[in-house]
């Protein structure tokens, strides 16, 4: 296990309420600066309120620390200017910008315009698809081609950390297949940070070094990526058998 | 005057008329780009900046001679309007911010009633005459047209804005921030956009714009705390038949809105004066029926 004080981002204990309701009973992930996480757990585990606890939009009390500092309480404009970008659930594309002020949009904080070009042709040759359809309204892409355009986005703001909540989410297999496959590359290529959110734990693995199994509000498991291959329950739950 | 000399007076001083409903038509594009929403109160805002303007101006008058004065007047009513849009934003409408969209349009109708009964209180109903540089009655005669040196310059003015604007909205870092936050705000601050000072920045740079149209209406005619209310339901359906997110097609819209209605009173006698105001419904109704997004708008694609 690394050293807690060299982690890029620690939870601990953190809890989050929707009005009444507790959601957050308990969730402890930590992520080394250049690793990569994964969040795993059934529907209502409260994965995707772990990361809008860290980006602000929802209210959290606990531990949240990022770079040493509590980030708990920050506003989700300044979590995102200290270098955590995060790609909501349901993407986040901005439907009537073109995918290329999308891409403009994520890199609003930035004031390297010739890297910002660079990360763009970058992107674009990461994401063909993409390409071809610069100046088309993104509201007029395809599920898939929306989800790299938000994972692009994100990657835009030159992150520390890249948050990202079940790319997988309604597309098809082989499409969820090529989204991570570009995942695995960028993680590769700019040794950028990641904590990844999927129910999909092969689509998961492929890219995490390490995994957070979450229950009812509550980190219960942590362990690599190889631990968990053999675990019989992670097997049964997440892996297919 | 010849049939085509009355023809094109006809149209010329639908473009000046029409200037004025597009700059305030413009006001409204801005607030929904940078909102997402329709601010009914833009034209009783746009009064406000310019009483207030009036009356500073009128302050200096006498001191630095009429013309310096009544830039003066202008450049106050223009900051205060910045001021005011940025203030209504940050104190009335972010109250509202998770409101659905038609409590906050409502909203805007209550600061439209708000505002207009302010104004009055403050100067009172009667009309004030409003200073402009130019004696509104100088004109250019070619062949049998006159044109006004209002109509000049109000013309140049708002189309001068409107190219602003479009350089605003496609071209700079503030525009791309404005229109993230309108189509999603939570998204757009998760790229570090500052939301509310995105919001704050678009109606406060509308108030501003709105009320440079209102000193120009009043310059020609007078100024009342009312004076906006007719004008605005021509800015709306110009808003509705170009597009609400394209300032070009706002002020085209305007324009056409106005000669068409100027045309029609002349040339079709049974709708006359009295008929006229039928015009732009007519055209709204078809807009919206055979292109809902407006004539220049971009279309909205919703993929589930």
């Amino acid at each position: 296990m690394p050293q807690p004080e060299g982690d890029l981002l620690e939870l601990k204990d953190v809890t989050a309420f929707y009005g009444p309701v507790q959601v957050l009973e308990g969730v402890s992930i930590n992520v080394p600066d250049g690793g990569a996480v994964g969040i795993l757990g059934a529907n209502g585990a409260g994965k995707t309120t772990t990361l809008r606890a860290i980006s602000g939009t929802v209210r959290a009390g606990g531990t949240i620390r990022y770079e040493g500092r509590s980030i708990r309480g920050f506003r989700p404009e300044r979590v995102a200017s200290l270098g955590i970008a995060h790609v909501p659930e349901g993407r986040g594309t901005l439907g009537n910008l073109t995918v290329r002020e999308n891409l403009m949009v994520g890199a609003y904080m930035r004031k390297d315009r010739r890297q910002v070009q660079t990360d763009i042709d970058f992107l674009l040759e990461l994401f063909p698809n993409l390409k071809a359809r610069i100046r088309s309204n993104a509201s007029a892409l395809s599920g898939g081609e929306q989800q790299m355009l938000a994972v692009s986005r994100a990657f835009m703001a030159a992150p520390k950390l890249l948050v990202l909540d079940e790319p997988s989410l309604g597309l098809a297999p082989s499409t969820a297949r090529t989204v991570y496959d570009a995942i695995a590359r960028l993680r590769k290529e700019s040794g950028i940070s990641m904590l990844v959110v999927e129910q999909n734990a092969n689509l998961a693995f492929s890219v995490v070094d390490s995994v957070t199994v979450l229950e009812t509000g509550r980190s219960v498991l942590t362990g690599t990526t190889a631990e968990l291959r053999g675990n019989d329950e992670i097997r049964k739950a997440y892996l297919g058998g | 005057m010849n049939p085509f000399g009355t023809f094109v007076q006809l149209v010329v001083d639908g473009l000046a008329q029409g200037s004025i409903y597009g700059a305030l038509a413009l006001a409204i594009v801005l607030v929904n780009q940078a909102t997402g929403l329709v601010n009914f109160a833009q034209g009783s805002m746009a009064v406000l900046g310019s009483y207030i303007g009036m009356t500073i101006g009128n302050l200096f008058i006498p001191g630095v001679g009429a013309i310096l004065g009544i830039i003066i007047g202008i450049l106050v009513a223009v900051i205060a309007s910045l001021a005011i849009g940025g203030i209504v934003e940050r104190f009335v409408m972010r109250r509202f911010e998770r409101a659905e969209e038609d409590t906050k349009v409502v909203a805007t109708i209550g600061l439209l009633t708000l505002i207009t009964g302010l104004v009055g209180l403050i100067w009172g109903f009667n009309p004030t005459p409003y200073p402009f540089f130019f004696g509104g009655s100088e004109s250019l005669r070619i062949g049998d047209v006159s044109i006004s040196v209002w109509s000049i310059v109000t013309f140049t003015t708002i189309i001068a804005l409107m190219i602003v604007l479009q350089i605003l909205f496609r071209g700079t870092k503030l525009g791309l921030g404005m229109r993230a936050v309108a189509d999603n705000a939570p998204s757009a601050a998760l790229s570090g956009i500052r939301v509310g000072g995105m919001r704050m920045a678009g109606w406060g740079l509308a108030a501003a714009l709105g009320t440079v149209a209102a000193i120009l209406l009043a310059s020609k005619s007078q100024l009342t705390p009312n004076n906006f209310d007719g004008i605005l339901v021509y800015a709306l359906a110009a808003v509705v038949i170009g597009g609400l997110d394209s300032p070009l097609g706002a002020v085209i819209a305007a324009l056409g809105i106005t000669i068409l209605e100027s045309l029609a009173a002349a040339y079709i006698p049974w709708i006359g004066h009295d008929l006229k105001v039928v015009v732009p419904f007519v055209l709204v109704f078809a807009v919206l029926i055979i292109r809902p997004q407006g004539l220049f708008g971009r279309r909205t694609v919703v993929r589930v």
